[in-house]
């Protein structure tokens, strides 16, 4: 069983990092070349005890709900109703709004907490940083707001209301409706999968750049670099800040666009 | 090291155990949220709005209900009000009428009584009349008989003397007394 971080260490090629400094090791050696390989590694070990902390959190927060909330119950309460107010019922209005609410709220949660481990000291890593997570959940969001569409308006009719936009002429049309097509019936899923994921890569490629830089000069035998090192860590902190705010907006904006796609295929005709 | 031996690319391209990973842990994740925990939340949020809106309502009916006290026994005050009205008015009337009744009832007696005294001091007068009319004749006619030595009893001419005597005596009683 070895970890990613001292594969890395003990790797002469950890600086410059790069693509390779997303590749967890398993941590059952023996899985390496089966179908479990990647099953049991770093990135998967996160992702079960963000979804552990979400359940355990949530069901203990609200295991005796009460007219006038406790303070964890209020927490609860909010983390939900920011998304159910904010973006499910101001998108939907307030019938369909509480009908999508809980999958966007499960989906923001889950989204947060797992760009979260970015900046976690110890973890520093989030799964959403591998394209697998953001894509299942991109392909999560197509199913639902397809089925959504087609259930509401019928196979063609869908297809009418995101392929044909209204009040274009005729002689655009065969340039209009392909691509309406590619961008709101293909690309949507891809547009939100890649979003998030290179949101998460980057962040986790910049903070490597900082804080492996300023080990790098550390182990200068100048005397100068080493001193110089400290900017590099104290970039690393000002980055781990930014990447903060990256994970809230990437985290709000995979859920608002996933809400705003449904509740597309929600309106009637324009 | 999967990605550096596909190249750059590789980073696209899932991993399909993560892929399975990450359904069966969102999927285990939305399960539990998605029922046991947001559908509590929203009977949470109605029943904290009826809460609310029903204490809301319970605030308006009580008020509602006090109004319709208050009225009603405005009404009742108004109503008692007129009635005691009445009743001192029915009252006053009542005693204006019992005092003329009694003035009149007592002038009348007065004037009965004033009546009866008056035909009575007639009939005493009228009776005294009468009586001093024969005694004071006899009297007269004894003590002129005496006088005169004469028996005069009986005689007719004496007799119109003495009546004519106390006609005059009458006449001037009745002159004083018409004069008094």
């Amino acid at each position: 069983m070895t970890d990613s971080a001292i594969v890395l260490a003990e790797g002469d090629s950890h600086f410059p990092p790069g693509i390779h400094s997303f590749d967890f090791a398993d941590w059952f050696s023996g899985l390496s070349g089966t179908a479990l390989t990647h099953m049991f590694t770093t990135i998967t070990f996160v992702v079960w005890l963000s979804v552990a902390i979400l359940i355990v959190f949530f069901l203990w927060a609200y295991r005796k709900p009460q007219i006038v909330p406790t303070k964890k119950q209020w927490m609860a309460e909010s983390a939900y109703g920011f998304i159910r107010n904010t973006v499910a019922i101001d998108l939907m209005g307030k019938k369909d709004g509480v009908k999508f609410a809980p999958y966007l709220a499960t989906l923001f949660l889950f989204i947060l907490i797992m760009n979260l481990w970015a900046i976690v000291p110890g973890v520093q890593i989030s799964p959403n940083s591998h394209i697998a997570f953001p894509a299942l959940m991109g392909a999560l969001s197509w199913v639902i707001y397809m089925a959504v569409g087609f259930k509401k308006h019928g196979f063609i009719g869908f297809l009418k209301l995101t392929c044909v936009p209204p009040g274009a002429p005729w002689f655009i049309y065969p340039l209009l409706i392909p691509i309406e097509f590619l961008q709101n019936l293909i690309l949507r899923p891809i547009t939100l999968a890649l979003r998030l994921f290179a949101n998460m890569f980057a962040g986790h490629l910049i903070l490597l750049v900082f804080i492996l830089g300023g080990f790098e000069m550390l182990n200068s035998s100048n005397f100068l670099i080493q001193g110089l090192s400290i900017f590099s860590f104290g970039m690393g902190i000002a980055m781990t800040m930014f990447e903060l705010i990256v994970i809230l907006l990437q985290a709000y904006v995979f859920t608002l666009l996933t809400g705003m796609y449904i509740q597309g295929s929600l309106a009637d005709e324009h | 090291m999967i990605h550096a031996a596909e190249g750059g690319a590789g980073i696209l391209f899932p991993i399909w155990q993560e892929i399975l990973v990450g359904a069966i842990a969102f999927g285990l994740l939305c399960f539990v949220l998605m029922k046991f925990v947001f559908p509590m939340m929203e009977k949470t949020f109605e029943a904290r709005v009826d809460a609310i809106e029903g204490g809301i309502e319970r605030a308006e009916r009580a008020q509602e209900e006090a109004n319709q006290t208050l009225e009603e026994y405005r009404r009742k005050l108004a109503t008692a009000q007129e009635e005691a009205a009445a009743i001192r008015d029915e009252a006053r009337a009542d005693a204006v009428a019992a005092k003329e009744e009694i003035l009149v009832s007592a002038r009348e007696e007065a004037n009965r009584i004033i009546a009866a005294g008056h035909a009575q001091v007639e009939a005493s007068r009228q009776q005294l009349v009468r009586e001093l009319r024969g005694e004071v004749g006899n009297l007269a006619v004894d003590l002129a008989g005496k006088i005169i030595g004469q028996r005069l009893a009986g005689d007719a001419d004496t007799t119109a003397t003495v009546d004519q005597f106390l006609a005059q005596i009458a006449d001037d009683t009745a002159e004083t007394s018409g004069a008094r």
